[in-house]
């Protein structure tokens, strides 16, 4: 089994609309979840006989359970505008990862089975029957797609194309032919309570381990606190931020933050996951089970705050969806009990939940923390901003505040900071080429070649500005840019943490 | 389920080429796995995925690269105690690839 070599495309001045290469990436399809990732989720093993019915059966639930998925399949008018706006067609060329081309694979077949013209006249407007070969297409091609929404953006209408891929996404599983990288990580959430399958001893003995790295660093005895009763902020965060790098060194930073503001905080190994895969594959049921789980860890450590560590889509799901998944916040539902005693539980003075850029960026306003810019002197920094994050929320209570608090944060604390080309940020960031339940190495080359348009503007600073260290705030975001980096020529290593800048350059009064 | 040829014997594989059982792995199987991977395996390797291994029928899981990278810098020595060194070991990355070689199941989620 020889490691096939990935030729990433060239870098240019500008991104170029490229020539089409017709099939290019047909042979791009993840692996096939196996039974047992299916079926704890409530899906069928494999792929059942009567999957063209089933699958039809699902289209017909969706349209009347989800208004946005008729809405979007019945509005579009194939304007183009949205053509050349995705990461994944601009490096990879091939037509069916235009958004429009890629949702019509799906909207051909809704349009035979759910609408006047196709079910009379197929031909005259492209309705297509479903086949087996449809279905390998769509368990393909609606994985070439992030779910960053850039192309929604552009879109005149508003469709928004990530819907239409998490629908297809929970069509495939509907019918017993699900992702395995997705599939089998929320199996691992809802039986170990995180992404990675990390015990709860061994994420004791990890963190035990980070505590005295801390203090051999700084002196202090700085905590990384788990399951510890009667805290008073629940800390909720990737469990990437255990074990890989630069992730790491972002949990440490956050400890750091803590510790100086003297807050009470802890862990849950319980609820050991930010991440919520269950919004990748568009299941709602599955994506409630996994946010319960939050729930659950804040009202059994009794808990004032929730904080959301550095995770995109984590985010996202906790700004826009846990109010009612779970009643965090605002908008439990009146008779869910749970809900409503999360709601009496936590304090009201602070936003619930809340992003620990947030946090941090509350913390400087007041004067809490000690720091000194000049610890980041060595550095010149860039920040990607993170898709969800960008599209999918909001922070601090301000509008634009999801762009505006990460960049007062790390310009809080580093001297050296460049802003990369403003249309590949912002509202128009550009995908990392790992989001939405992509991160695995058996969608490498579309990792690769995705992460061209970024990686094209995150090169001229480098180039022209010395930018030597890029930060984020999305655990796919910063391991997907480890593995990328090396093939666009960039060192590996200059992804990092926000809170590992942060936590750099926080002042510590030694008592010793 | 695909397997791997190893001296004459059959050995279960996963479609990435990780053990499906923990338990049929041996040091032949290793170095077979580390061919897979282009990887020539000295002592230096040895010594990284027996700690894996260890660490692994402590706990039921891969230990972080931190951790990792500091438990070998303390057992071996402050110079190999970093992740340059591992990555020199394990070019496509201590915590997937070492863990192939080491017959640990491959670490899943974001990273």
């Amino acid at each position: 089994m020889a490691r096939v070599e990935i030729q990433a495309p060239e870098l240019t001045e500008y991104v170029e609309i490229p020539v089409l290469q017709e099939g290019s990436m047909a042979h791009s399809s993840p692996f096939v979840a196996k039974p047992d990732h299916q079926e704890v989720l409530n899906f069928p093993g494999e792929l059942v006989e009567d999957w063209h019915d089933q699958a039809i059966a699902k289209m017909e639930d969706l349209k009347k359970t989800s208004r946005s998925f008729s809405l979007f399949l019945d509005i579009c008018v194939h304007c183009g505008s949205c053509t050349d706006k995705c990461h994944y067609f601009l490096g990879t060329a091939d037509p069916k990862n235009m958004p429009v081309a890629r949702q019509e694979l799906l909207r051909s077949v809704y349009r035979r089975y759910f609408t006047f013209a196709g079910k009379f006249f197929p031909n005259l407007v492209g309705a297509r029957d479903l086949t087996r070969e449809i279905l390998d297409e769509w368990h393909s091609y609606f994985h070439q797609c992030s779910e960053c929404r850039r192309c929604s953006v552009f879109c005149p209408y508003g469709i928004d194309t990530a819907e239409i891929t998490m629908a297809a996404r929970d069509i495939l599983d509907a019918v017993g032919y699900g992702q395995k990288y997705d599939n089998e990580i929320l199996g691992k959430v809802l039986k170990i309570g995180n992404n990675l399958g990390l015990p709860g001893p061994a994420l004791k003995a990890t963190l035990e381990d980070l505590e005295e790295d801390l203090e051999d660093e700084t002196g202090l005895p700085i905590r990384m606190p788990l399951d510890e009763k009667g805290a008073d902020v629940l800390l909720i965060t990737p469990s990437a931020d255990f074990f890989a790098e630069p992730h790491i060194d972002g949990l440490m930073g956050y400890a750091k933050v803590f510790h100086q503001a003297g807050i009470s905080w802890t862990m849950s190994s319980y609820a050991s996951e930010g991440a919520n895969f269950g919004m990748f594959i568009g299941n709602y049921a599955t994506m409630k089970k996994v946010a319960e789980r939050i729930r659950t860890a804040a009202l059994d450590l009794g808990v004032k705050r929730i904080i959301v560590g550095e995770c995109g889509h984590a985010w996202r799901v906790a700004y826009s969806f846990w109010n009612t998944l779970t009643g965090t916040g605002h908008g439990a539902a009146a008779d869910d009990k749970y809900a409503q005693m999360l709601q009496k539980q936590l304090d009201p003075r602070y936003p619930a939940p809340q992003h620990i850029v947030e946090f941090t960026y509350d913390l400087m306003q007041r004067g809490v923390l000690n720091i000194d810019k000049s610890a980041n002197d060595h550095r010149t920094v860039s920040f990607h901003d993170s898709c969800n994050v960008a599209r999918g929320s909001g922070m601090g209570n301000i509008e634009r505040g999801q762009f505006i608090l990460p960049r007062e944060v790390i310009k809080g604390v580093v001297n050296n900071y460049v802003e990369m080309d403003g249309s590949t940020m912002y509202e128009e960031t550009l995908c990392c080429g790992g989001g939405g339940g992509l991160l695995t190495d058996d969608l490498m080359e579309l990792r690769v070649k995705g992460a061209m348009p970024r990686m094209n503007a995150l090169k001229k600073v480098f180039d022209e500005e010395g930018v030597d260290t890029l930060a984020a705030i999305c655990a796919i975001c910063k391991s997907q840019f480890s593995k990328v980096l090396p093939y666009y020529d960039m060192p590996m290593h200059m992804i990092t943490s926000v809170h590992q800048l942060v936590g750099d350059a926080l002042v510590f009064e030694n008592n010793d | 389920m695909p397997s791997m040829d190893v001296n004459g014997s059959e050995v279960e594989v996963d479609e990435e080429g990780y053990l499906a059982d923990i338990n049929d792995w041996n040091r032949e199987i290793a170095t077979a796995l580390a061919e897979t991977e282009e990887v020539e395996l000295t002592d230096s390797h040895w010594e990284v995925i027996d700690f894996l291994r260890e660490y692994y029928d402590e706990y039921q899981i891969a230990p972080a690269v931190r951790v990792l990278t500091k438990a070998i810098g303390k057992k071996l020595g402050k110079d190999k105690g970093n992740s340059k060194y591992l990555y020199e070991l394990f070019p496509y990355g201590p915590a997937k690839q070492a863990c192939k070689i080491g017959g640990l199941p491959k670490p899943t989620g974001c990273i």
